[in-house]
């Protein structure tokens, strides 16, 4: 391929996808209620693209048996077979469905993602609001821990502490979460820094309103949209990571499909002109990519409606 | 002025209290590593005697305490123990390692630094132009690729098609300085693609965020040109988060260059780390982590010291 | 400033049908209507209005500039002979600071941190090319001088972080002034400062555009201000001029209505109360109260006390110490030494050690409608969670109290009731503050400058809506200001602060009748009237 023709198709799959983020708010628009309809109408063509992926992931991830054409971790033909009418994508080092495995892939490295980003969002978002609230020397320890922690680079500490406890998934996903949680935790205090010095947490706090309803009702409402917006970005660190340790062997283990892995196994096609074992990076890029696209839109807006 | 060496003494005292707490850490999380290190040490052959007597050797049957501080003595020294795998000793496995992966991130950061500072500053200088969209739809993108896929796209562009560069790090037959930077081009590109995009967003937006304030405006209504307005009044403002958005993106560069020196197969501490996670070969894993996290500290406590010093309401009181 | 016989020239200035438009969810709405305007050199123009009149708006377009998500629409803006609409970038950036410079209203916010005064300085006359370096910098020395500020030698080579408030304006004022332009536009140079610095800023500005003839248009919501400063004054509404006059006669006789209520509205005071009877216990009495941050002390040996039915002005400057009081009163800031008492009984320092009543007894309302009011909760729930809390008020019961308390501070409740704080103006705003306040039945209620960001207009509304309540409920008010046309307004009783200190306290009548403490005369003295020649009086009394 010359340059002249990877550019035309770069080209050709950019429009593709602009066309299809527009088919998508189109259809979403005339589809939902009203309040979110008038939300969506501000979405640019990259958002809507990147919402038109993330809905598709979950319909895959969770309908992953009824779509694969083959099972998960089943031996089905020759190793490393090329790409024909049964096995669309071919077959990977041990000889098993590649397509499926993409598929099953998806339920398996996003759904474990997501509950990771989930549990390093319920440490670090209540402990970050009850550190700024409460204030004093919970705030100070809290922090001071959190900034111990975040002194040692994630994957580093990710890398240590799984050689102490082991790559089970139970594992993998309480350190990652706790060590992606102390980010968190950074944000959801600084966020609520910000609003527990306004007039109206002081009229709260006046009233003798207690620390539950202080937090509950006053202040998480406000921080909520930054807390979203953090929830996409964190979840594309997670998915990184998590992808990136399966890739160097010490995330989820084999016969468990993941990405990650995936690529690891067949990335000796690469070397023969083979981009299989890139298609699997592929769709964890394609993922981070639409996550950021909404995030993107969604911060952009927050921005907008301050002014 | 003396009060301003005051509080940079006092971040470098922190900084230096953090190492110290970091290296507690390390050291404390191979106590709760389940199994015996006499043990482990020794493999299969192991006999109560010789166990018992490689603990007295090793110092194991000491208090936790004085361990430590031997332990950091050592390290202090250049001693990191010796290896479970092959029984050598730790530095003579890091040692050459640890100045390949510095030439690595190095050659790296001398691009990205340079680079995406300046599309920074152009994009904030061209904001909401087809430019500013374009650098920003793309940074965003290659943010969001695994670093191991816009290494082996590389590969398969640069090395397996054309041929132009090698794909893996060969070291063999002494090569001079610019053989090594045409050798190790594709990951250090890799790591310049991951890299700049962070840095590049992350400084266009602390310079529109400056652009927003009254002084901004002033210049403008003194007649300022917008190169200058960008130059002379926003970016002295934007020197302490800029500085920074690069310590946290070289240190960054740090976690990178593990993936990719398993990708390019590039005889560096990362790829050590990996091999060493893989065999449970603790001291190993404990002395690279160690190195990692101290450069990962000093580099934030040089970012936080410059910042302060580039600050003028801090080093001009009143 | 000058005669009116420079009609016959041709006019430095002139605006035709200048239509602004200003873009808030991508549309496009048009918020300056069509405004027309002459200025000939070496006149000054007053602007003024209420907040969203556009005034600023029509100030940068003298300029030919529009802040981000405006833009011009229509009309013509021709400076001397330019055609600012239709001229390039490049031309307009010529002119900016070398003929037409821009005096912002906050010089703390629009000197740039990171250089000091002399270099922001000399970057004009520099960079345009009108003079060199070493020129510009002598230059500056005698306009500090002639600016009257203190060290004028020296004080070019501080960060602006080093110099106070005052003194910044005026250096910002030098800085305009530095290539001799044709035209200053000055944007409320004076709104953010104390009245005492107000006046020396305001005399300097004075003196030198007098100096050297300079055409300038001055930006403003005071009135009184804008008479000692403008040879003319235009007055605009939301967008549109209302009418334009020269000063004399715009003062003496306003011919349109909105006008005239602007004038009124400074002629509002509330009827006099008969003084306290002896022996009567305070509703709040603070005794000997020392407190402050840290090792700083902010009030020192402070005592006074607020009755029932009356209301106690507290009336300093910024850092006397006058919110301070208020935060102590709540138990935010545990005083070091003295006691408070409501009702006579000791209050316990700590607002968390109080128990509900005496929180509910003492209410507070705020400057800041805006922060005060959480912006994601409705109307009722902002209104009707004091009532809920304190009087155990539910379901029916509750929304019926809710719609009372509406129908209280003047507000439709079927309309209101539901909505967000977003939806409403700022007088509304402030207006539930008040409803909040009263929810909880009070005794007594601290207003800690409820009226300073609100518009005239409004503001008198809030006053008087404070004033009614205040007699329906029996209420007692701390009311804490820095403005005393307010405390003329609505006070009683006064207490004047400074520094931390209590420097006079007393009945109304008293404060405003000599003989005074000397502050309180400076105080009183600084505070500029309608009169075109106010300025000139008090600064010749003064010498």
């Amino acid at each position: 391929m010359g340059p002249l023709i990877v550019l035309l198709w770069a080209v050709a799959v950019i429009a593709a996808c602009l066309v299809a983020g527009w088919l998508f708010r189109t259809v979403a628009i005339v589809a939902t209620p009203h309040t979110i309809k008038r939300e969506l109408r501000t979405a640019p063509l990259t958002a809507s693209f990147g919402m038109l992926v993330i809905v598709i992931y979950i319909f895959v991830a969770i309908f992953a048996p009824l779509i694969a054409p083959f099972p998960e971790r089943e031996i089905v033909g020759p190793e490393y077979m090329p790409w024909d009418h049964i096995h669309l994508l071919g077959t990977d080092n041990l000889g098993r469905d590649m397509l499926s495995r993409l598929i099953f892939g998806a339920r398996n490295t996003v759904g474990i993602a997501f509950v990771t980003t989930a549990l390093a969002f319920l440490i670090g978002a209540i402990l970050g609001l009850l550190a700024a609230t409460v204030g004093g020397w919970l705030d100070q320890i809290l922090s001071r821990v959190v900034d111990v922690l975040m002194a040692i680079p994630a994957l580093i500490f990710s890398l240590l502490l799984l050689t102490i406890f082991g790559t089970s998934i139970p594992t993998l996903i309480l350190v990652i979460a706790v060590i992606d949680s102390t980010r968190v935790f950074r944000l959801a205090r600084s966020v609520a820094l910000n609003i527990v010095v306004m007039d109206y947490i002081e009229a709260a706090k006046l009233r003798g309103e207690g620390l539950w309803r202080l937090i509950t009702r006053e202040i998480l409402p406000n921080a909520l949209a930054p807390l979203v917006a953090e929830f996409g970005l964190r979840f594309c660190f997670v998915f990184l990571a998590i992808s990136a340790l399966s890739f160097l062997g010490l995330g989820l283990q084999p016969p468990m499909a993941d990405w990650g892995s995936m690529v690891k196994e067949n990335a000796t096609l690469i070397s023969f002109g083979d981009i299989t074992p890139l298609l699997p990076a592929g769709a964890i890029a394609l993922l981070t990519v639409s996550v950021n696209f909404v995030v993107d839109w969604q911060l952009h807006r927050a921005s907008g409606l301050k002014e | 002025m003396s009060h301003i060496w005051k509080m940079v003494f006092k971040r470098l005292g922190l900084g230096f209290l953090t190492l110290f707490i970091v290296s507690l850490l390390i050291f404390l999380a191979t106590e709760l590593l389940p199994g015996d290190f006499a043990q482990e040490f020794l493999g299969q052959s192991a006999t109560p005697e010789t166990v018992a007597a490689i603990r007295r050797q090793l110092g194991l049957d000491l208090p936790m305490h004085i361990r430590y501080i031997q332990w950091l003595a050592g390290v202090l020294h250049g001693d990191f123990g010796t290896s479970l795998a092959n029984h050598r000793p730790v530095i003579d496995l890091i040692g050459g390692r640890l100045g390949n992966t510095l030439f690595l991130a190095l050659y790296a950061a001398a691009i990205a630094v340079p680079l995406s500072l300046m599309l920074g500053i152009l994009a904030a200088l061209f904001r909401n132009s087809f430019f500013d969209r374009f650098v920003n739809a793309s940074a965003l993108t290659s943010i969001s690729f695994p670093e191991f896929f816009v290494a082996y796209i590389l590969i398969f562009w640069l090395a397996g098609m054309g041929g132009m560069f090698p794909s893996m790090a060969n070291f063999r037959g002494d090569p001079n300085f610019l053989d090594m930077l045409y050798r190790t081009f594709l990951p250090a590109i890799t790591l310049t693609l991951v890299v700049t995009a962070h840095m590049m967003r992350m400084t266009r937006a602390a310079i529109i965020n400056l652009l927003a304030s009254p002084y901004i405006e002033m210049a403008r209504l003194k007649g300022m040109t917008p190169m200058r307005v960008i130059v002379r009044h926003a970016l002295p403002n934007a020197l302490a988060p800029i500085i920074n958005v690069i310590a946290l993106n070289l240190a960054y560069l740090i976690t990178g260059v593990v993936v990719v020196e398993v990708v390019f197969v590039y005889p560096g501490l990362g790829q050590l780390m990996v091999d060493s996670v893989a065999a449970r070969d603790m001291p190993v894993v404990q002395a690279v982590a160690l190195i990692f996290a101290a450069a990962y500290v000093l580099l934030n406590l040089t970012a936080d010291v410059l910042a302060t010093l580039s600050n003028p309401r801090l080093v001009h009181r009143r | 400033m000058s005669d009116t016989s420079n009609d016959t020239r041709d006019p430095l200035l002139t605006m035709r049908n200048l239509r602004i438009e200003g873009r808030a969810d991508d549309t496009w709405g048009e918020i300056v209507h069509g405004i027309d305007l002459d200025l000939y050199r070496g006149e000054v123009l007053g602007l003024i209005g209420e907040s969203g009149a556009g005034k600023s708006t029509v100030g940068l377009a003298a300029m030919g500039f529009t802040r981000d998500g405006c833009r011009i629409s229509g009309g013509e803006i021709r400076f001397d002979g330019i055609d600012l609409t239709e001229a390039s970038e490049a031309t307009k950036r010529h002119l900016r600071g070398a003929r037409i410079a821009y005096v912002a209203q906050s010089a703390a916010a629009s000197f740039n941190p990171a250089h000091r005064l002399m270099d922001q300085y000399c970057e004009t006359p520099v960079q345009h090319g009108v003079m060199g370096r070493t020129e510009a910098e002598n230059d500056a020395v005698d306009l500090y001088r002639r600016m009257q500020l203190p060290d004028p030698e020296q004080i070019g080579f501080r960060y602006p972080h080093q110099v106070s408030g005052g003194q910044l304006q005026r250096a910002m004022t030098a800085m305009a002034m530095a290539c001799r332009p044709d035209l200053i536009i000055f944007d409320e140079p004076t709104t953010a400062l104390d009245v005492t610095t107000q006046i020396e800023v305001l005399a300097a500005i004075r003196n030198i555009v007098e100096q050297f003839d300079t055409a300038a248009i001055y930006i403003t919501h005071d009135l009184a201000v804008v008479a000692q400063m403008a040879d003319r004054i235009k007055v605009l509404l939301r967008g549109d001029e209302v009418e334009e006059a020269d000063t004399r006669s715009m003062l003496a006789q306003p011919r349109e209505d909105y006008t005239k209520s602007l004038w009124a509205v400074r002629s509002y005071a509330r009827a006099e109360q008969p003084p306290v009877a002896e022996g009567t216990v305070p509703v709040v009495s603070i005794k000997s109260i020392t407190a402050g941050y840290g090792t700083v002390d902010v009030l020192k040996d402070v005592s006074f006390d607020i009755h029932q039915r009356r209301t106690v002005a507290v009336v300093g400057e910024s850092g006397s110490g006058k919110s301070t009081a208020a935060r102590v009163i709540t138990g935010l800031l545990p005083p070091r030494e003295g006691e408070i008492r409501f009702d006579g009984e000791v209050l316990p320092p700590d607002y968390r050690r109080r128990s509900r009543d005496q929180l509910r007894q003492a209410q507070m309302i705020y400057q800041m409608a805006d922060t005060a009011l959480n912006p994601k909760l409705r109307i009722r729930e902002l209104i009707g969670r004091p009532a809920q809390m304190y009087l155990g008020l539910q379901g029916r019961k509750l929304t019926d109290r809710i719609r009372d308390l509406l129908s209280l501070i003047e507000l439709e409740p079927d309309e209101y009731i539901d909505r967000l704080p977003s939806e409403l103006s700022g007088g509304q705003k402030q207006r539930i503050g008040i409803a909040r306040a009263l929810a909880a039945e009070p005794k007594f209620i601290i207003c800690d400058e409820v009226t300073s960001a609100l518009d005239q207009l409004v503001a008198e509304g809030i006053l008087k809506l404070l004033d009614k309540l205040q007699g329906e409920f029996d209420l007692a008010y701390m009311f804490i200001t820095h403005d005393l046309a307010t405390v003329k307004a609505i006070a009683d009783d006064v207490v004047v602060m400074k520094e931390g200190r209590v420097v006079e306290q007393g009945l109304k009548a008293d404060m405003f009748r000599p003989p005074h403490d000397p502050y309180t005369e400076l105080l009183l003295s600084s505070v500029p009237e309608m009169d075109p020649d106010w300025l000139t009086n008090v600064l010749s009394d003064r010498t």
